[in-house]
């Protein structure tokens, strides 16, 4: 399923380092391969209710450090699946953030935007400049990605992407053209 | 080329390693490129590999690239702690039947790693944060997802950019009590959490000479807790030459000067890996449990100081104290040497080789309110059991004297 171009809705603010224990703890995920199951425990460490108060088309925002701690890809994957549409944060741990271009969760490193936007405020990801609009129309540009991973992103994630050109991304293209 | 690229001085470990093994390149990579490695050997573990393998089914690959470079370990929660986990772990051993690839049940994934399989110079890719700990032996070794793991058993391959390089220079010898994970601990409260998001953090200086593989493996490990990318150690003697590096120091983007002299036993406070206090800021804090276990801290040197500490002690009454070793080579050398027989005679609790309560899965699980000092390497909330229950961070050390005492306490009043 190919990510629209422009997600609106309203956001969860969240702090800075939000481990991905908080988002999803072991006990929970090392028990399902079930998507759905495991959206039932999203954000759990902060509250264990946030799977009845999310609502389709939600956003995250977050400080610094955002997915921080274990490799799991199931924290991710419980975002996507409580059918928030995106997550903007002032910076993104390392594995976490190459999982959500994996599983074609939208990602963005905006600086300063956790200041920007208060709980519920309405903003804009636009995947195609890759940028935000904040409720006061103000427009924040993300950090820069190479193009190899926004079509990855917009094609849904490594499952989509691979079954439609039975191919991965980073082998289609010449190595010194990855980075642009 | 290739020995042009290792002798240049100008570039770090990761920027070396880089740019000799890249697929299809024989150029100098620098930090900021990005490139395609091919993996040598690829790791996922019983709760990251249930999702690779159906991710894998997902795409509709048949085969996979090389069986005999991809590993599943069953280690997480080993043996079976309920249904569920059960099921998952037969997911895994269906799949190991149909591909031919390797299974490994009942040592912690690193540690098995390091004493079978890690080389210096090696590839390694693992579906695990903590196999950053492969840089013990100067290995590219370091951590991904399911779903880049199923993308690895496909095609053998994975994009990479080379990561900023960040110095630590270690000096002078260690004082009673103290030892490699006080190091990493006091590393990790110097830069924060993620003082090493996106880095390669090269562990160098005199002091790396007295530091055991074991101790470079705890250090490499635990490393992760401030996000790190590879953390590595020079080679040892063999394989020096090979790997022979005296890097500028401007290609660095940070450096740290640790006189280890200077350390002293360091516990990190519940919440955050970085809230990171000496041992006497903390003394007192009652505890319900103390583990002593994990890849972080699990292996001979580590149960062995813990036996030193705990021999001619009890526990004390209404704390638990849990002894987990990181592998069936660690446990098997404990019974041999005569530690589990210290550790029972303690009233400590000595179990199979697992992860176990450091994910909070079983032996060890946190109820309500309860306090833990863990050698562990994370004192999340709610990572060992309940929400509400805290978990503070130390050597296996600290956290054997702390189950003697019944609340946090100095080790070196033991040694």
């Amino acid at each position: 399923m190919t990510t629209p171009t422009i997600l609106k809705g309203r956001t969860w603010v969240w702090p800075d380092d939000v481990n991905t224990d908080i988002i999803i703890p072991f006990r929970f995920k090392a028990r399902t391969n079930d998507p759905v199951e495991m959206a039932k425990y999203c954000m759990y460490g902060f509250d264990p209710e946030f799977y009845k108060k999310v609502k389709p088309g939600d956003l995250f925002v977050a400080g610094k450090n955002f997915g921080g701690g274990s490799s799991r890809e199931q924290a991710p994957v419980a975002i996507k699946y409580s059918n928030v549409v995106a997550v903007v944060a002032e910076s993104f741990a390392r594995i976490f953030y190459r999982n959500c271009f994996a599983i074609g969760l939208p990602a963005l490193e905006v600086p300063g935007i956790s200041r920007q936007v208060k709980q519920f405020d309405e903003i804009e990801v636009n995947l195609e400049d890759w940028s935000v609009r904040t409720r006061d129309g103000s427009v924040h540009q993300a950090l820069k990605v190479p193009e190899f991973l926004r079509g990855l992103m917009r094609e849904g994630g490594l499952v989509e992407y691979y079954r439609h050109h039975k191919t991965f991304p980073w082998e289609r293209i010449e190595a010194k053209t990855l980075a642009s | 080329m290739r020995q042009d690229i290792l002798n240049d001085d100008s570039l770090t470990f990761a920027e070396k390693i880089i740019s000799v093994r890249a697929d299809g390149v024989e150029k100098i990579h620098r930090s900021g490129d990005i490139t395609v490695l091919p993996v040598d050997l690829a790791m996922a573990q019983d709760s990251t590999g249930p999702l690779a393998i159906k991710v894998f089914g997902e795409m509709g690959v048949s085969r996979v690239w090389d069986p005999s470079k991809i590993h599943l370990v069953i280690d997480h929660s080993f043996p079976a702690p309920d249904e569920k986990v059960a099921n998952l772990h037969h997911l895994i051993r269906e799949f190991v039947k149909k591909h031919g690839v390797r299974l490994v049940e009942g040592s912690i994934s690193h540690q098995h790693l390091l004493e079978n399989h890690v080389v210096p110079g090696m590839v390694l890719f693992g579906a695990d944060s903590h196999t950053c700990q492969g840089g013990a032996v100067g290995a590219f070794a370091t951590g991904i997802g399911s779903s880049e793991m199923a993308a690895v058993w496909a095609s053998g391959k994975l994009w990479v950019k080379v990561p900023e390089s960040i110095k630590v220079n270690l000096t002078g010898q260690f004082k009673k009590g103290v030892f490699a994970r006080d190091i990493v601990s006091h590393f990790i409260g110097t830069v924060g959490e993620d003082g090493g998001n996106y880095r390669s953090i090269e562990w160098k200086g005199p002091a790396v000479k007295d530091l055991s593989i074991a101790s470079r493996a705890c250090i490499s490990n635990n490393s992760m807790e401030c996000g790190c990318k590879l953390s590595i150690f020079e080679v040892d003697a063999s394989t020096q030459e090979y790997f022979r590096s005296v890097n500028r120091k401007s290609m660095y983007k940070d450096e740290y000067d640790i006189d280890i002299g200077k350390i002293v036993p360091e516990v990190a406070e519940p919440g955050n890996v970085d809230k990171v206090k000496e041992v006497g800021e903390v003394e007192g804090t009652p505890v319900d449990q103390a583990f002593i276990g994990s890849s972080t801290n699990g292996r001979y040197e580590d149960l062995a100081v813990a036996a030193k500490i705990l021999k001619g002690h009890k526990v004390k009454t209404g704390t638990r104290c849990v002894i987990t070793p990181a592998s069936k080579d660690v446990f098997e050398q404990a019974i041999k040497n005569g530690l589990a027989e210290i550790f029972l005679q303690s009233g400590a609790v000595f179990t199979n080789a697992t992860c176990g309560a450091c994910v909070g899965t079983h032996l060890g699980v946190l109820g309500e309110n309860e306090v833990c000092i863990s050698s562990s390497p994370r004192n999340y909330i709610g990572r060992m059991g309940a929400i509400s229950s805290k978990i503070y961070l130390s050597s296996p050390a600290t956290a054997a004297a702390s189950a003697i005492e019944g609340k946090i306490a100095d080790p070196r009043r033991y040694l």
